[in-house]
């Protein structure tokens, strides 16, 4: 035992001397070898891979013919599918049904007025919970109406209402080929974890050549983006069934269809909703992002408010953003935990009070619109506008404090930011292939290490080896600041529960919100840069960190504390020498899911002018070069891909040396 | 009666690991180490059982014993490695998936241990889940499931939710649920394991109760020695996946076959096993204090017999058959032999 700690010690000591050295002295070896392939891979072995997958995407956009109908036939089929409902949605939500185009456009019917789309949340929300939910659900869209974003915010509800359900019932029935099919389920995996890792930006572009710029096509990326999810969990949900419930359903002559519909997916509809709740949130998260190719709506106001340099217009429109994410987030977890439904008895009305309400409060609030129009629309001079507001006090900040944060800037920067990225962007290509395969080769076996290297190899022949490594470097820097300070304020959170409420309540709320919104004050205080690239990765990917943290030690078995406390361990010893050391696995999971928020925001971050793949990726979307977008998306995938799994298997040696 | 046997089942095996389809081609009757060194584990091995109408058979074991994959053999929710299993003259295991369904709707019910609810459903809508999967219409499906509602003393509850109730009424809507189809042949896994001591008790009386009503032919699994003899016409001693002794439960305490069935019952209360025939002897008096039934248990009769002036007389169907003195009662129950 003894001699394994000293070996493997010596292992992690060596492979960063090495790497250290190299990194350190590889331009000088370069120029005493006069060897240019050492610090850069050479251009005439360069893959091609970024033309093929232009050329492929060209070539079924132009020509690719199926027997009876060319690919184009095929996504115009599928755009006009997705087209007729959610123009139908914004007909009823904000425009109205017209007949007729143009200025000969004659309204047959109004859309639904503010007062009944509000009644009707509010009603959702109390018929999922109560009626404070139904209270917190009415502030939130009252909040929407008063300050002046209801039209842009019912232009985004719209397209969250056709995503939602095609991602979620899209993911269901994944899930539930999976289950049946093993096979199917390990085909299904590999894609399941590029299109969680891939950044969205990546398939923005062949999803624009596809279904060309517009609401369509930014339901699609939507789709693609927020599915993943609902499909994993309902394949656990399903398989999480106890077996007891499975050969009830047997014993009683289910066939295959009854067995699914009757027993298993009723059983599992609690887990299911969690992954609704998963399809909703990341829906959202889209909505800015999606804006870029055509959304509209509520993300398109953040957009554009950013590139105008507009900071209040920009927080209102990310504050509507969050504030409909807080709702929606609240209602369908509500469903998720919902338990037993009363049984009612007597007339229609009295059996269905919420639908029968909602229909009172839509045909009142639709003859009402027709005699005064403020029951139709908010009336405009009721709006408040917060906008100038935040811009003074952002302006105010900066004036008073702009030393202050310059200096911190600074500090931050000479101190850690650059001696990091000097170390990473030094490391030789051949010697970081063979790195990261001895790294992920030590902690995941072989076949990993062998795996990783091939990634990194690509990489490398991609022509990308500087900005994968500028991404690790702001990637890993930003994990360690983020875990630097997770972690203690989860260890807090499970220690004193009073904290602890109002330190996870603080973290749902976090997670709520898309991640764009991060961007917004951080680039009004810091502008832009490596500095504040990185306060967004960390401020985004803290919240895992925090709650892992928590849970774990929460879930260390109460007889061992006690056994501690009954030998004499002062809270400070149990702390240490019981709970972290039990809790470890978890802290490793919750770093797994703060590098992958890390990676997935580092992306975004691009925005805001870091020189990493990202920045690839951005520069690939605005010249609409699909290959270029894909190839450096799929480098980042690799790199999550690799930190998934070594993390994971990290995680579960240390259950197992710890027997749990 | 056409058959005596509703469930005879020959030489079952069921066996997994790499080499489990393998390994009963190259040798009919694979001892232990046999199957320990191919790597394979035995739950059931060639298990031999057959199921009389009207008869409470109890399969006993520890756990990992193969008492419930055994049991499940027999229903075919674990298909068998090997073997032959004739349900009512039907070939269980050649069945179709079609033929299968068609059986477990008609002729099989079946308790599970934790009770196998389904949440989303109420109670009554739980019982009466096996006639909805056949396609009963609502009002006749719930008709017959508000009778065995009533049946096992759940009425008032039928609006309620499984997570509503405790244990042992959870139980009850088990039991409800596979009764509801009035089956053939009722299974119960540990019925009566998931609950409180004295919640068992209860719900036993209430099973024979139930049986005294309706005469099923019964597979009942325990790990539980003394209500497997309270329950019993019959016990299957398992261990290690192979039957150790198939007999009534007297007869499994008087004449233990194996070392292990005796370890069983050494600890039983024998005056709860043994009857009132097996103690008597032949009649020499002329005069009786008393009379007591030839089946009952010395424990149900010892009170009488310590309590009478002199010998009682031992009837089988009215007919005189021996007599029983205060010693011999005290025997049993001082555990001389």
């Amino acid at each position: 035992m003894r001699r394994w700690i000293t070996w493997s010690t010596g292992f992690w000591v060596g492979l960063f001397a090495v790497t250290w050295l190299l990194s350190s002295y590889s331009f000088q070896l370069y120029k005493a070898l006069d060897a240019r392939w050492i610090v850069r891979f050479p251009k005439a072995y360069e893959l091609p891979t970024e033309s093929r997958i232009s050329a492929l995407l060209d070539w079924l956009v132009d020509s690719a013919h199926f027997v009876f109908f060319t690919f184009r036939d095929l996504t115009r089929a599928i755009a006009a599918l997705i087209e007729i409902p959610y123009q139908f949605l914004r007909n009823l939500l904000i425009e109205g049904f017209q007949s007729g185009l143009g200025a000969e456009a004659v309204q047959i019917a109004p859309s639904l007025s503010w007062i009944a789309v509000i009644g009707v949340a509010v009603l959702i929300a109390h018929f999922a919970r109560d009626l404070s939910l139904g209270a917190l659900t009415g502030v939130c869209f009252l909040y929407l109406a008063v300050f002046g974003q209801w039209a842009s915010a019912m232009v985004t509800m719209a397209s969250v209402l056709i995503a939602v359900p095609i991602g979620a019932v899209g993911g269901l029935l994944l899930g539930i080929a999976a289950y049946r099919s093993p096979l199917f389920e390990k085909l299904l995996r590999p894609f399941l974890d590029l299109m969680q890792t891939v950044p969205v930006f990546a398939y923005l572009v062949p999803v624009l050549i596809l279904f060309g710029f517009g609401p369509v096509a930014a339901l699609v990326a939507t789709v693609i983006y927020a599915m993943p999810p609902m499909v994993r969990v309902t394949i656990v949900a399903l398989k999480a069934v106890p077996e007891e419930i499975k050969e009830a359903g047997r014993m009683v002559g289910c066939t295959r269809h009854q067995m699914m519909w009757k027993v298993l997916v009723p059983s599992a509809s609690p887990a299911l909703m969690v992954g609704v709740n998963q399809v909703i949130m990341l829906t959202l998260n889209m909505v800015i992002i999606a804006s870029m190719i055509g959304a509209g709506g509520l993300g398109f106001d953040v957009l554009a408010s950013l590139r105008r340099l507009d900071i209040g217009g920009g927080i209102e429109a990310g504050l509507a953003i969050v504030v409909m994410a807080i709702a929606l987030d609240r209602v369908s977890q509500a469903f998720a935990s919902r338990g037993v439904h009363e049984h009612r008895s007597g007339s229609y009305l009295k059996r269905h009070p919420w639908t029968s309400t909602s229909f009172a409060i839509i045909v009142g609030t639709l003859l009402l619109g027709q005699f005064i129009p403020a029951v139709q629309t908010y009336p405009k001079d009721l709006t408040i506008t917060t906008g100038p507001f935040w811009t003074a006090s952002i302006e105010w900040i900066n004036v008073n404090f702009f030393d202050a944060f310059e200096a911190i800037k600074l500090v931050v920067l000479q101190g850690l930011l650059l001696p990091v990225k000097k170390f990473f962007t030094g490391i030789p290509w051949a010697w970081g292939i063979i790195a990261t395969g001895l790294f992920a080769w030590k902690l995941a076996g072989w076949r990993m290490g062998l795996m990783a290297m091939l990634f990194m190899a690509f990489i490398s022949a991609s022509g990308l080896w500087g900005k994968t490594m500028v991404t690790i470097y702001l990637c890993g820097v930003s994990v360690f600041l983020a875990s630097l300070i997770g972690i203690p304020l989860g260890i807090w959170a499970a220690e004193r529960p009073r904290a602890g409420r109002v330190i996870l309540g603080l973290m749902d709320t976090l997670q709520t919100l898309p991640s764009f919104v991060y961007l917004i004050p951080v680039v009004m205080l810091f502008r832009v840069g490596d500095f504040s690239a990185m306060i967004a990765v960390v401020l985004y990917a803290l919240a895992p960190a925090v709650r892992y943290a928590a849970f774990g030690l929460r879930e260390v078995p109460a007889h061992l504390i006690e056994a501690g406390r009954m030998a004499g361990c002062t809270p400070r010893q149990i702390l240490f020498r019981i709970k972290l050391p039990l809790a470890t696995p978890h802290l490793l999971l919750g770093l797994n899911q703060t590098i992958m928020l890390a990676l997935s925001m580092l992306v975004i971050t691009a925005l805001v002018g870091t020189r990493d793949l990202g920045q690839e990726v951005y520069i690939a979307l605005t010249k609409a070069n699909a290959g270029q977008g894909i190839v450096a998306g799929l480098c980042v995938a690799f790199i999550a891909i690799i930190a998934d799994r070594v993390v994971h298997a990290a995680a579960d040696g240390q259950r197992r040396r710890l027997g749990l | 009666m056409t058959n005596q046997v509703l469930l005879d089942c020959r030489n079952v095996w069921k066996l997994y690991g790499a080499r489990a389809e393998t390994i009963l081609q190259e040798n009919d009757c694979p001892d232990p180490e046999a199957l320990k060194a191919a790597g394979v584990i035995g739950a059931v091995r060639a298990a031999d059982v057959q199921i009389n109408r009207g008869e409470i058979f109890v399969i006993m074991g520890l756990s990992g014993s193969g008492k419930s994959t055994l049991v499940r053999c027999l229903s075919r929710l674990v298909e068998p490695t090997a073997g032959s299993i004739q349900f009512d003259g039907i070939d269980l295991l050649s069945a179709s998936d079609a033929e299968l369904i068609e059986i477990r709707r008609k002729k099989m019910g079946m308790v599970f241990q934790q009770f196998a609810l389904l949440p989303h459903l109420t109670v009554l809508e739980n019982v009466a889940f096996p006639l909805d999967v056949q396609g009963v219409d609502r009002k006749t499906r719930e008709a017959r499931a508000r009778e065995v509602v009533t049946l096992v003393g759940l009425e008032g509850r039928e609006n309620y939710y499984p997570r509503e109730l405790s244990g042992g009424q959870q139980q009850r809507v088990g039991i409800a649920r596979s009764l509801v189809v009035e089956p053939e042949l009722w299974f119960l896994d540990e019925p009566f394991s998931a609950l409180d001591p004295l919640i068992r008790r209860e719900m036993q009386d209430e099973f024979l109760r139930l049986q005294n009503m309706l005469k099923k032919t019964i597979v009942f699994i325990t790990h539980d020695f003394d209500e497997a003899i309270r329950l019993a016409d019959r016990i299957a001693v398992m261990k290690d996946g192979a039957i150790e002794q198939i007999a009534a439960p007297e007869e499994l305490v008087l004449n233990p076959a194996t070392e292990y069935v005796a370890e069983f019952t050494r600890h039983v209360s024998r005056a709860k096993v043994i009857r009132a025939k097996t103690i008597m002897s032949p009649v020499t008096s002329e005069s009786f204090a008393g009379e007591v039934d030839c089946r009952a248990t010395v424990e149900s009769i010892a009170d009488q017999v310590e309590a009478a002036s002199g010998p009682v007389r031992v009837l089988n169907n009215g007919e005189i058959v021996g007599q029983i003195d205060k010693q011999a009662v005290i025997d049993v129950l001082v555990g001389r032999k």
